[in-house]
């Protein structure tokens, strides 16, 4: 805690949610008004989840697949409001601006998205699908947008002389590199990275995951790296939040997290990461299917898989506590 | 810009070509479409006569056969009642056919279109209130709320066009929807909504161009079917005036010779308008597999 600039936090979010509701269609209604006990389908994708991420740092999500990591990391990029909650960009509250200060949080925080086919327009050229943002919002002139183009094509390692190209004229992995290109454009200093690496082959991944290490020393970026897989984050990530259906289970600095997990599916969650050193080991994946978030279990949402589960984990829902310094877990068990 | 299409390594547009030409009947409808576009915009420089300048008109040659010399031409269609060259006559016949045809597919495209793209983008209520109107139209048959429009209008070029753009709106803001649904979810838009551009690029610049192939099939179709609900309208003699006559209105004209014998006057003009529309049936066809991504190899 030394240095008070370097522990502020760039961002921060305070209890958000986003519930989802699908409504009735017309036949539902009239059903419903006939006493049919049919309702609305309600998805509580986000449930009350708060975390900061502190200037210059890289702090994972991970949770497997469907379990809301998206919907945040489109939350916090403002792409959709939240349903309550409150997410600060550097201590303002974003549903409070208006206005220029509106627009220039919002491209302050970027996102790189998990498709590099679907998240470039495959209509436009490259020199429009990442200086179009830059030129509307006058971060460049027309006359210097070239120069704008080559200098951003270029720290993302990609060719200036392929500005005129379509996107389907290049490879996944410089897709995804257009795409950091679009958003570093508008000279962002947050990044959701949501799954950036994901639909990428291993030897790719690996080049793109260097790339976001070195813009963040460049660029003094700070991320929020989402990924349904904790052995791709380990290496590029401060802190890790560990999410289950909605909710974060356990937050620690990445070191800790490893050496000393305290939730049962963090633990659950690290066996299933393939090891060179125990390649012949027994391989045990999670128990158990995702329940539906449809109708998500009462008390502690793990309980249905747990090995550890009691009844009152079967009623009550587990709060977020610390276990360590900077350390904090969701589980009945810590408390005796 | 040599060098720029070097860069861009495929031509999309030489792709499509090639894909188009691989059907020939297709390229016949293309070819006769043009032709009777050319027809019909040049009307006036390459008809032996025009039809509708008295001077040029000999009323004595009246419903004359096919092939018939007249005193100062040769009709090779013959003429109808009053003595007018039968092939001149379809070839202005054919621009008047042509441009309503073009013009209320074109208003109705953009408009329907327009609207469409809004009811996807924006959801809820502007989603519901456009699709329920939409809806609500093409629930009746077509020919019937022209019918009731022009009647409630009155006659004139102009007041076709606007019935048959109110009869097709509704086609393209279906259509355009469907495909906008799909491309809204798509990433790239929410990464423009997180470079914070303004809807109305998003919608116009983004959205559109990925949602314009299969209003472009629906269009040719539609110009097609512009054609003969105006050619419909034209026969009931309700569409376009007498001074401006359609290949609908032509072969009304000619209707009450058909069971006298002098079956030319009112068939020529039902051929051409034949010959257009499956033309444009042809076209609209083969636009419609080259452009759906899911029958290509
Ligand atoms: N736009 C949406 N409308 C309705 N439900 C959604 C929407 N987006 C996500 N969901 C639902 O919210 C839950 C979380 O989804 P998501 O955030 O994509 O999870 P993740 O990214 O962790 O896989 C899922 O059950 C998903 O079906
Ligand atoms: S609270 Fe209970 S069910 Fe949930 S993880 Fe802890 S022990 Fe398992
Ligand atoms: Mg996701």
């Amino acid at each position: 805690m030394s240095n008070q600039e370097q522990n502020s936090p760039v961002l921060e979010i305070r209890s958000l949610s986003k519930k989802f509701v699908k409504p009735l269609d017309f036949a539902g209604k009239i059903a419903q008004k006939l006493g049919s006990n049919i309702r609305e389908e309600v998805v509580h994708a986000v449930d009350g989840v708060s975390l900061h991420v502190n200037k210059g740092e890289v702090v994972s999500l991970v949770g497997e697949s469907g379990c809301g990591k998206s919907t945040l990391g489109r939350m916090v990029a403002g792409i959709m409001p939240p349903t309550s909650g409150e997410i600060l960009y550097k201590g303002q509250n974003i549903a409070s601006l208006t206005g220029e200060d509106a627009r220039e949080v919002a491209l302050k925080v970027q996102m790189i998205f998990q498709d590099p086919f679907a998240s470039l327009n495959p209509r436009l050229r490259v020199r429009d699908i990442i200086g179009e943002a830059p030129l509307v919002h006058k971060l460049t002139t027309a006359a210097e947008q070239d120069d704008y183009l080559d200098d951003v094509m270029l720290r993302c390692g990609l060719d200036p002389s392929y500005k005129r190209r379509y996107p389907h004229q290049f490879s996944g992995g410089q897709r995804q590199r257009l795409g950091i290109a679009r958003a570093l454009a508008v000279q962002p200093d947050f990044i959701v990275c949501d799954e950036a690496v994901a639909a990428l082959d291993v030897s790719i991944q690996a080049q793109i995951l260097n790339l976001f290490i070195k813009l963040r020393e460049d660029l003094d970026l700070t991320y929020l790296f989402i990924s349904h897989d904790l052995g791709v984050v380990e290496h590029i990530s401060d802190r890790i939040v560990i999410m289950y259906l909605g909710r974060v289970v356990e937050s620690a600095p990445t070191e800790e997290l490893f050496a000393k997990p305290n939730h049962p599916y963090t633990q659950a969650l690290l066996r299933e990461i393939p090891r060179l050193d125990a390649r012949h080991a027994d391989f045990t994946p999670i128990e158990g299917e995702i329940p539906s978030p449809l109708d998500p279990p009462q008390g502690c949402h793990f309980h249905p898989r747990c090995p550890f589960a009691t009844d009152r984990c079967r009623q009550e829902v587990p709060q977020l506590k610390s276990v360590a310094p900077g350390h904090m877990s969701a589980c009945h068990l810590n408390e005796g | 810009m040599a060098a720029a299409v070097q860069d861009d390594g495929i031509n999309p547009w030489r792709t499509f070509a090639s894909d188009f030409a691989e059907k020939k009947l297709a390229v016949l409808g293309l070819i006769v479409f043009v032709a009777l576009i050319a027809a019909a915009i040049f009307a006036p420089w390459i008809t032996p006569q025009n039809p509708y300048d008295l001077n040029q008109i000999d009323f004595l040659d009246g419903r004359l056969e096919p092939g018939s010399v007249g005193s100062q031409i040769t009709y090779w269609l013959g003429t109808d009642d009053q003595g007018r060259d039968l092939l001149s006559g379809i070839f202005y016949g054919l621009r008047t056919s042509l441009a309503v045809g073009a013009a209320s597919t074109l208003i109705a495209l953009v408009l329907g279109g327009a609207l469409g793209l809004f009811a996807a983008y924006f959801g809820g209520r502007v989603d519901t209130l456009i699709m329920r109107i939409a809806d609500l139209q093409l629930s009746f048959p077509a020919i019937l709320i022209a019918l009731i429009l022009v009647s409630a209008l009155g006659q004139g070029v102009d007041k076709v066009i606007i019935s048959l753009v109110a009869v097709q709106w509704a086609y393209y803001a279906r259509t355009i929807r469907g495909t906008a649904l799909v491309e809204r979810r798509k990433e790239y838009v929410e990464a423009a909504t997180c470079l914070a551009i303004s809807h109305r690029r998003i919608v116009f610049k983004h959205l559109m161009p990925n949602c314009t192939p299969p209003l472009i099939v629906v269009g040719t179709v539609q110009v097609a079917h512009a054609i003969s609900l105006e050619a419909t309208l034209s026969f009931l003699g309700i569409g376009v005036p007498i001074t401006e006559p359609s290949l609908g209105l032509l072969i009304k004209n000619g209707f009450d010779y058909m069971l006298s014998g002098d079956y030319w006057v009112s068939f020529y003009p039902g051929l051409a308008l034949l010959i257009t529309i499956v033309s444009i049936n042809l076209v609209g066809d083969q636009l419609r597999d080259v452009l759906n991504p899911r029958l290509k190899k």
